[in-house]
């Protein structure tokens, strides 16, 4: 036998991870050690090149993973041990999956023969994350183990980006064999995502949006996760042909706040000019957007009248919801490149004078006002504020979920992509604390601010601690309504105001809470001292956790309510009890 | 419209199910047939019909068959969701390519003497199905063909002493020289 002992690419399996990691250009990962993964944590331990955050809870390393890979455009890396530290992630799982987020996720496994036996810390974890990731690997020969952890960088991070699993048993950790850098044929050959759209779709498309008397552009997280250029192709694409644009929740920053086209989010919380727009258009681009429930209304009365261009780079999003005319497979960026260059060519930009004059009627509507209060913080105003006082710096929001998410929304300016980073399709509370604590690892010297409701905060909130370790100067900015604000909005709305569990009584005393820990509390109860204290909170150079006392009963709208299409919002001057319990009607609403 | 309190849209969609015969060539490792299933149970689609087997084992390929229901629109889904699996190499709707050839396996197992015997025996005979098997008081066919055949030739069975029924499910390829 050959003497392999110098061969550089001998080693552990272990070892084969760390390497691997480096291999990737992977800098930071986020994890919890356990039985299950000790030799890999022994690896990390002797080596500089790649660090290690640790948190306090598994589900927060997936989230802190999230919001690195969001902020970043790199995929998020995570390292857990078996049984309870891969169930621990399995809502951040499917919140990547759901939202598109390139994850490695790595977990440590029993020894292969006892697998299959109930032994201590055993659970099936490819198994229970099948239908959460967009692939997962068992491997059970340290022979195959670099193959597999090169093809998990590639799934993870091309075509439709998304979580993977590589599930390794602790004696495959601790065998030697052979190393390869990553290499092309480490990809199964049945995988090859379609990045170049159809040259002549692109036409027919060109040839629909250069005849269109009412268009409006449509788009989503694609455009974010395709990459910068796609947002700098959006915006010169918007400029050229002078058409409104809107966006789901996912896609905020592609197409600037400030940008004079921009019609501002759509959807069940959107503005009534782009649900309008959306309506009554007569073609429309969605571009990177997948007609979510939250965004069509009802599904037979959406956007009637329109012929529908729909690039999306997953031909599953394509006609699944909604039929669309025009359906162009291929990567966000790549065909908006290819769209524009055939639209300048060959098109001219259609007089859409009479349409942009009825938007601006609806834009008239000011459907995001409420009013204004010298005695309470309306969340709205808080919002504002916060804007204002962030406004220019190097910023990046996240959110938990609820009301005070769509605040954010509505009412904070996104100017560039991978700024602002929430959980969309899952709606995991608990997820801004974390993913804040990832995009400041990405990015230390940029203020990190997670948007915050007094419930969704507490689901993750020792990840303060965490903050507190790695001199993270994270601000948890909480809205505190002190309820668990839409709940009870749908409660009120849909269940004659039965405020089921939707109260949080004996919230902690947040300040107290972040002293404990070791952030800075402040507490603000009053408008008129609102300004300063976002200014001290911006200042501390630390974590910092901000108690917003917001007026409690507030709710968010505008609002198209179930089962209702685009042109059926509820605005706010509307929301009157009798308006809303029409609106709801056929329901149990209000009565 | 009248839809109880919900937070989502509860619309009934009125669209006439078709059946559609699926056959998905995939990379034969540990999990895919899982994958596939819980597919289809994930995401609530029907699976009227499952066969799988290797079938070039030096490159470790398997072909799985599926017959499923839906409207046009989730046959069009189950298609792209499957394609878009990892180790599946290509989904390729037989129904729609409208030239394929579709075969199912049974065996029947049926027991009886006197007259029936000889009806069963007579009857076989005429869906040339072949006896595998046979005591004095029972046979055990073989019969091959497509689905509504073979659940015709059941229904005769059934008056005739049928004990149990084993069947492959369906398998298809499409005619002509070229594969798929
Ligand atoms: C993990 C999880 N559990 C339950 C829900 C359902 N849910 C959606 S919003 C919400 C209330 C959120 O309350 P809070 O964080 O205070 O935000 P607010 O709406 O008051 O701004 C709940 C319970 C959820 N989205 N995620
Ligand atoms: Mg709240």
């Amino acid at each position: 036998m050959k003497d392999k002992s110098h061969d550089p690419n001998q080693m552990t399996g272990a070892a084969m991870i760390v390497r691997a990691l480096i291999d990737h250009g992977v800098q930071h990962l986020f994890g919890y050690p356990g039985g299950a993964v000790l030799p890999i944590y022994d690896e990390i331990f002797q080596q500089s090149e790649v660090e290690h955050i640790l948190v306090r809870h598994e589900q927060g390393a997936g989230h802190a993973a999230e919001g690195y890979a969001r902020s970043t455009g790199k995929p998020g890396v995570v390292l857990v041990t078996s049984g309870p530290g891969a169930t621990n992630m399995v809502t951040a799982l499917t919140d990547a999956l759901m939202d598109s987020i390139p994850l490695v996720c790595i977990t440590g496994q029993v020894p292969t023969h006892l697998i299959g036996n109930d032994a201590f810390q055993e659970c099936d974890t490819v198994g229970i994350t099948r239908p959460c990731t967009k692939h997962n690997w068992l491997v059970r020969n340290v022979n195959d183990l670099a193959k597999v952890l090169h093809e998990a960088f590639y799934v993870a991070t091309s075509g439709r980006p998304g979580p993977v699993v590589v599930d390794v048993p602790k004696d495959v950790q601790f065998a030697v064999g052979t190393y390869h850098p990553p290499r092309k044929s480490d990809v199964h050959v049945s995988y090859s995502p379609r990045v170049k759209g159809d040259a002549a779709q692109i036409r027919k498309a060109v040839a629909l949006l250069a005849s269109a008397k009412r268009p409006v552009i449509y788009t989503g997280g694609g455009v974010i996760n395709s990459g910068r250029e796609a947002s700098k192709l959006l915006r010169e694409f918007v400029e050229v042909t002078g058409f409104p644009i809107t966006s789901t929740l996912m896609g905020l920053g592609a197409y600037p706040a400030s940008g004079k086209n921009w019609l501002g989010m759509l959807g069940m919380h959107g503005t009534y000019e782009a649900n309008m727009t959306m309506h009554d258009c007569d073609v429309m681009l969605c571009v990177g957007a997948r007609f979510d429930d939250r965004i069509t209304g009802r599904t037979d009365a959406f956007s009637p009248g329109s012929k529908k261009i729909h690039i999306d780079i997953d031909p599953s999003s394509i006609n699944k919801n909604i039929r669309v005319d025009v359906p162009i497979i291929g990567d966000c960026g790549n065909v908006l490149g290819d769209l524009l260059q055939v639209f300048k060519a060959e098109a001219k930009r259609p007089d859409i004078k009479a349409w942009w004059q009825q938007i601006a009627q609806w834009r008239a509507r000011n459907s995001l006002s409420y009013r204004k209060n010298n005695d309470i913080i309306l969340p709205q105003y808080a919002i504002q504020r916060l804007f204002e006082a962030t406004r220019g710096k190097d910023t990046y929001i996240t959110t938990e979920v609820g009301q005070h998410q769509m605040w954010a929304a509505q009412f904070y300016g996104f100017e560039e992509p991978h700024r602002w980073m929430t959980s969309g399709g899952l709606g995991t509370m608990g997820y801004g604390l974390p993913a804040a604590v990832g995009v400041q690892v990405a990015h230390p010297d940029s203020l990190v601010i997670d948007i915050a409701g007094d419930a969704s905060v507490q689901m993750t909130i020792q990840e303060m601690s965490t903050a507190v370790q790695y001199e993270l100067p994270i601000k948890i900015f909480i809205l505190n309504n002190q309820y668990m604000g839409m709940v009870r909005q749908w409660q009120q709305l849909l269940h004659g105001n039965r405020l089921s569990h939707s109260y949080t009584e004996a919230l902690p005393d947040f300040v107290k809470l972040a002293e404990a820990y070791g952030c800075v509390g402040l507490q603000v109860l009053k408008p008129a001292d609102l300004d300063g204290a976002i200014k001290e909170m911006i200042a501390i150079k630390r974590p910092v956790l901000f108690d917003c006392r917001v007026a409690a009963l507030e709710n968010c709208f505008p609002m198209i309510p179930s089962g209702k299409a685009h042109n059926e919002m509820l605005l706010p001057e509307e929301a009157t009890d009798a308006a809303t319990a029409s609106a709801f009607a056929g329901g149990k609403a209000l009565v | 419209m009248n839809q109880p309190a919900s937070a989502y849209f509860l619309e009934e969609r009125h669209d006439p199910n078709e059946t559609h015969t699926l056959s998905v060539l995939v990379q034969n490792e540990p999990g895919v047939l899982a994958r596939v299933i819980g597919l289809f149970s994930g995401r609530g689609y029907n699976i009227e019909s499952l066969t799988v087997s290797e079938t070039e084992s030096q490159k470790h390929l398997s072909r799985v068959t599926i017959v499923t229901t839906g409207t046009p629109m989730v046959i069009e889904q189950i298609k792209h969701q499957l394609d878009r699996m990892i180790p599946v190499y290509s989904v390729v709707d037989m129904t729609l390519s409208g030239r394929s050839i579709e075969r199912e396996l049974a065996m029947v197992k049926v027991r009886g003497t006197g007259n029936h015997r000889v009806e069963a025996l007579r009857l076989a005979d005429a869906f040339r199905a072949r006896v595998i098997d046979a005591t004095i008081e029972s046979f055990v066919f073989e019969i091959t063909g497509n689905s509504a055949k073979i659940n015709q030739f059941i229904d005769l069975m059934r008056p005739l002493g049928l004990v149990e029924v084993s069947r492959t499910g369906v398998a298809a390829i499409g005619r002509g020289p070229e594969g798929m």
